[in-house]
């Protein structure tokens, strides 16, 4: 191992020292009785809770069902999104017909159609999926016209005086021009398809993280309900984490990811 | 470098009259231009030129800023269509001419920031980028104007005079047979300039194409062109022939002197205008 690698693991491992402290004060001053169990149990007691939970195959269910449901919803709103960005971007025609009509309903905050939503689906998985692909529609769409409407011109002019065919233009000179932008709006679509999931799933589920934490609210069970929390943090650090790399990786002629 | 010492003039009719035969020989196309006029709105930027250029000479274009010159190169690769006139490319009077044989070269890079130089370099290819010799050209061209080594590299890393190199060698990749400069060496710094003069100079003697070049620089053109035309109101002011021999001694009493000669056709008018 070089200097220069190990250099780079020690810099990784700096942003975790935060976290880590955090988590032995937060235990420290549980096992000293200075915040009560009933308030906030201690890390240990909610890692003896989420083992507990994870013997008895519940947390693997409840967790499964709700990467099902953020997975299935994003890939239905982020794939229409994406298509309807891309086609308002690249044509007039279509952006005036679309456009307008997708800003009135981008201004209803999705999350409050969850009461007309468990009208018309119940607490079906319909219900849920059809909140998180509403809740990232709009950043994939919006971010993804933006990308397009934003390549130089001055290359698009140079792609057609070298007689690139639209369908090589598109591949070659739009969606790579695109792409940070695509890529700003995939990463605010994760976020937001976290947030719809735990709205809908603590409102109207019978499964899935945040169903485990309304149950566990019932029982006054706290440790459950904080480990439901830490959870939802740990999958959203994880699915942030996968687009930054993926990000990486497509985008490594992007000078700010270019390594120095 | 010149080590011996010939009367001048001599060496100017032997230069031509040896280059002759292979200017006559060249790759490059003719080009016709006939009443060619272009107006944006209400604004005619050209009001009808007439000119016309042989096979394989180098013409340099100059004029002040809006005087219509680039919009003249933007007609003749097919940027723009004129409003008025017409012009033609090639022998032939249908006008047909293979996309691929007009190149243009732009006074920015407009490299693609995602693709490597190499990969830059391949669209200058157009239809011919899927054919099997096609790498091989766009090394070899590469290599052509000294970045070989950089084949891989993102254009983001290279050096504005590079970028520029990179440019030239796209346009050159398909062996043009008519070159459109648009002033492409503009944004360069003085030393750099040079350097990319005498490039061009080079691969221009190596391959023939007729050249085209748009500039703002009076000394680019004079040392780089057989021919000096200089537009004013949308209008041929003046066609100067240059027969001085290559290559051209920056600063030398023949090149300073006909750059007065056209400096004096651009601000003729602008002297009177200033009296007034």
């Amino acid at each position: 191992m070089t200097a220069a690698a190990e250099r780079k693991g020690l810099q990784g491992l700096t942003q975790w020292i935060l976290p880590v402290a955090i988590i032995a004060i937060w235990q420290l001053l549980a096992s000293i009785g200075f915040i009560p169990a009933r308030v906030l149990p201690a890390p240990s007691e909610v890692i003896v809770a989420g083992w507990k939970l994870l013997l008895s195959g519940e947390l693997v269910k409840n967790m499964w069902v709700s990467f099902w449901r953020a997975t299935v919803g994003f890939a239905i709103g982020g794939g229409i999104g994406f298509a309807l960005g891309l086609a308002n971007g690249l044509s007039r025609r279509s952006e005036r017909v679309l456009d307008s009509t997708l800003q009135m309903v981008r201004n209803i905050p999705h999350l409050a159609l969850i009461p007309l939503v468990i009208l018309w689906f119940g607490i079906d998985e319909s219900a849920k999926i059809f909140l998180v692909a509403l809740g990232v529609f709009f950043p994939v769409y919006i971010n993804t016209q933006h990308g397009i409407r934003n390549v130089d011109p001055q290359l698009v002019e140079m792609g057609r005086t070298y007689g690139m065919t639209p369908a090589t233009l598109f591949w070659r000179v739009y969606l790579p021009g695109a792409l940070p932008s695509i890529f700003v709006g995939l990463r605010y679509a994760l976020g937001i398809m976290w947030l719809t999931l735990i709205v809908a799933e603590t409102i109207a589920a019978s499964s899935g993280i945040g169903y485990m934490a309304m149950q566990a609210r019932e029982f006054l069970l706290v440790d459950i309900v904080v480990l439901s929390i830490l959870i939802y943090a740990l999958l959203g650090k994880l699915a942030d984490s996968a687009a930054r790399l993926l990000e990486r990786l497509c985008l490594s002629w992007h000078p700010a990811f270019q390594k120095t | 470098m010149n080590t011996h010492v010939l009367p001048r003039a001599d060496i100017a009719t032997a230069f031509t009259r040896a280059e002759a035969p292979r200017a006559a020989a060249s790759a490059g196309l003719p080009i016709r231009i006939a009443g060619l006029r272009k107006a944006f709105g209400g604004n005619e930027v050209l009001r009808g030129l007439d000119f016309e250029v042989p096979a394989g000479e180098f013409v340099a274009i100059v004029g002040r800023s809006g005087c219509g010159k680039s919009t003249l190169l933007r007609l003749l690769v097919g940027l723009d269509q004129p409003t008025g006139g017409a012009f033609r490319i090639g022998p032939h009077a249908d006008n047909t001419v293979d996309r691929d044989e007009v190149r243009v070269m732009f006074q920015e890079p407009r490299l693609l920031p995602w693709a490597s130089v190499l990969a830059n370099v391949e669209v200058g290819l157009g239809s011919g980028r899927k054919s099997a010799d096609g790498r091989e050209k766009a090394l070899h061209t590469l290599a052509e104007v000294g970045l070989a080594d950089r084949r891989d590299e993102w254009p983001s890393v290279l050096s504005g005079g590079q970028k520029q190199r990179v440019a030239l060698a796209r346009a050159l990749v398909s062996q043009p047979r008519v070159l459109a400069f648009d002033e492409p060496l503009g944004a360069l710094d003085a030393l750099t300039r040079i350097s990319m003069q005498r490039l061009l100079e080079r691969v221009w003697l190596d391959q023939r194409f007729t050249a085209l070049l748009v500039t703002h620089d009076v000394a680019e053109a004079v040392t780089l062109a057989d021919r000096v035309l200089v537009i004013e109101e949308g209008r041929i002011a003046l066609d100067l022939r240059i027969n001085l021999p290559r290559p051209r001694e920056r600063g030398s009493a023949e090149v300073a002197a006909l750059e007065g000669q056209i400096l004096h056709q651009l601000f003729k008018d602008a002297k009177a205008g200033e009296d007034a």
